[in-house]
């Protein structure tokens, strides 16, 4: 289990108010995806749950216990850049994690420690859809390739919340839909709560079990200092998506919008579709 | 075409790149021909026969009285005190850098005294080494680590601070300590870096080395030129320079090659 619960959040810096009284109660293994015009505090929000940050009001906790207030394994992390390290290869990227678990004086794996690791990261790489680019070095891998690798590094530690800051914000529109796939079925077979940050409102609603929006209720130049953003709009996705579970729509595809055909308005007619 | 978009072909390249050494070795040539047809006892600028018989006599013939090969002793002198002081900076940049840039604490406490020290002109603190550790070879090599040292502790630390606060962040969630962090994720990008900041330093260091040798020393290549100036002996002081810039060339590249073979990453970023 791992549900999160935000009680009354603020979050200032010095003068400037970013974030005002948020407060939310993130369902385990939910798909949240978070909106929100440019600054409103997004990344400074997942910041907090990162523990990069201190609320500077208010209260965050994972499964009723307080948020430890820095980064930890329980909670992995996939940002829009910079998220794999690139002095290692793409296999020494997944074993790090490991790596850091076993070998605390080290930090090196040996015998058969280290092949038991091998084994693990390369079925992760395998199904992240990387297997064959295991020795090349992450300035050799196209972006989409980087971000799954970043997935793959995340997922190895078996986190109980993963983050995802405009992961996929970066990548074209043909890579971005086979990544969502995998995305999916990531979240289907881990026990994982998600929360991920985007700009593509198409992607919100075709990966989250819960859209929220941040903004800001008053915008104008002047008041922007002192009035921060509010969470303005949580809207759940029906029908319902359960982790685990095939829609009842559409057994065979996770997207229900196209079998549907009943929402003019959604932006998302066409690919995602699982094989 | 705009200037800026026309490029030399391979073979241009290389006449440019030999252009201005031929350059210089012709106008030498010819200036020397003209003095020494004026003057045949001037001796600011001998001929090349003469500037070969000193390499000559210098490099290849043992030295009467001492019966060494002076090119070469002397090379070995300052060889050694240059790369004991290079590798103790060295080192000493490598832990300082890192702590400087990864702990806060540290940073508080080292980052402005590095800072200031870098500014104490290293020359001038010459006299003060000679009196307080002896004319031997401690001195020199100290006078090359204060020289060299902070300067290398600042750009490593800055290094360090460089790496995108991302990277520190995802080896947090995944599971590394302070010090795991330091072994594999820090220490790996810093370490190119080490190796180019000391190419860097390559310059400085000799300046000082030779700065070192000419006020005392009695072997080396800074005393040789030094002695010699005495008797206005350009030939030696032109090979021994020319074989001094040299060495230092070599170094240089050979250390970028280093880097290259060890840290084969390090240059795929630049794609
Ligand atoms: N370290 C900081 N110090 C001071 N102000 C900050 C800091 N980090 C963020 N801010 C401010 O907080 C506000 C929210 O920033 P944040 O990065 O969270 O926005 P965002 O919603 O992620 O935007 P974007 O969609 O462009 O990524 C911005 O106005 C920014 O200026
Ligand atoms: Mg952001």
């Amino acid at each position: 289990m791992s549900e999160i619960v935000l009680d009354k959040v603020w979050k200032e810096y010095g003068d400037q108010i970013v974030l005002e009284k948020i407060s939310l109660t993130i369902a385990s293994r939910a798909f949240v995806a978070l909106v929100g015009p440019s600054g409103c505090g997004k990344t400074t929000f997942l910041k907090m749950l990162l523990g990069e940050e201190a609320p500077t009001q208010g209260g965050i906790t994972l499964d009723g216990v307080p948020l430890i207030a820095e980064p930890g394994p329980d909670r992995g992390v996939v940002f829009q850049r910079y998220s794999v390290f690139p002095h290692l290869t793409v296999l020494g990227n997944v074993l790090l994690g490991k790596v850091f678990k076993r070998s605390p004086i080290a930090a090196r794996l040996f015998g058969a420690e280290r092949r038991a690791a091998i084994d693990e990261a390369m079925t992760l790489i395998a199904e992240v859809g990387l297997n064959g680019s295991e020795t090349k070095y992450p300035a050799q891998l196209s972006g989409g390739m980087q971000q799954r690798l970043a997935l793959a590094q995340a997922l190895i530690m078996k986190p109980k919340v993963l983050l995802l800051d405009e992961p996929f914000g970066a990548l074209d529109p043909g890579i971005r839909a086979e990544i969502h796939v995998l995305m999916k079925r990531l979240w289907h077979e881990t026990e994982l709560t998600v929360v991920m940050v985007t700009h593509d409102m198409r992607e919100a609603f075709t990966l989250g079990t819960r859209v929220i929006a941040f903004e800001r209720p008053r915008d104008r130049p002047e008041e922007r200092e002192r009035y921060g953003a509010v969470l303005s709009r949580d809207i759940d996705i029906w029908p319902p998506r359960i982790a685990g579970e095939n829609s009842i729509f559409a057994p065979d595809r996770d997207d229900p919008v196209i079998p549907l055909g009943l929402r003019q308005d959604d932006p998302a007619p066409q690919g995602d579709i699982l094989p | 075409m705009r200037w800026i978009n026309t490029k030399p072909s391979r073979a241009t390249q290389i006449a440019l790149m030999l252009a201005p050494f031929l350059l210089l070795i012709v106008a030498y040539g010819v200036t020397s021909a003209a003095r020494l047809a004026d003057n045949p006892a001037d001796k600011l600028l001998p001929a090349l026969q003469t500037l070969i018989d000193a390499i000559n006599r210098m490099a290849f013939q043992p030295d009467p009285r001492t019966g060494e090969y002076l090119l070469w002793s002397d090379t070995g002198a300052s060889l050694v005190r240059l790369f004991s002081a290079l590798g103790i900076s060295t080192l000493i940049a490598l832990f300082f850098g890192m702590v400087i840039g990864m702990l806060p604490y540290v940073r508080a406490l080292l980052a402005p005294f590095v800072a200031t020290i870098s500014m104490v002109p290293p020359l001038a603190l010459l006299p003060i080494l000679f009196i307080v550790l002896g004319l031997g070879e401690t001195s020199k090599i100290t006078l090359i680590v204060i020289g060299v040292a902070p300067a290398m502790i600042r750009d490593l630390a800055l290094k360090v601070l460089e790496l995108p606060r991302e990277q520190i962040i995802k080896a947090e969630t995944l599971g590394g300590s302070s010090w795991q962090i330091a072994l594999r994720v820090v220490l790996p990008q810093v370490l190119p870096r080490l190796i180019t900041c000391l190419r860097l330093q390559l310059g400085p260091a000799w300046l000082f080395l030779i700065a070192a040798e000419a006020i005392s020393s009695d072997s080396g290549l800074g005393y040789r030129i030094f002695l010699v100036r005495r008797y206005l002996s350009m030939d030696i002081i032109f090979p021994y320079v020319l074989w001094i810039t040299l060495l230092a060339v070599i170094t240089n590249f050979a250390l970028d090659r280093l880097r290259i073979a060890v840290f084969p990453w390090s240059n795929l970023e630049a794609r």
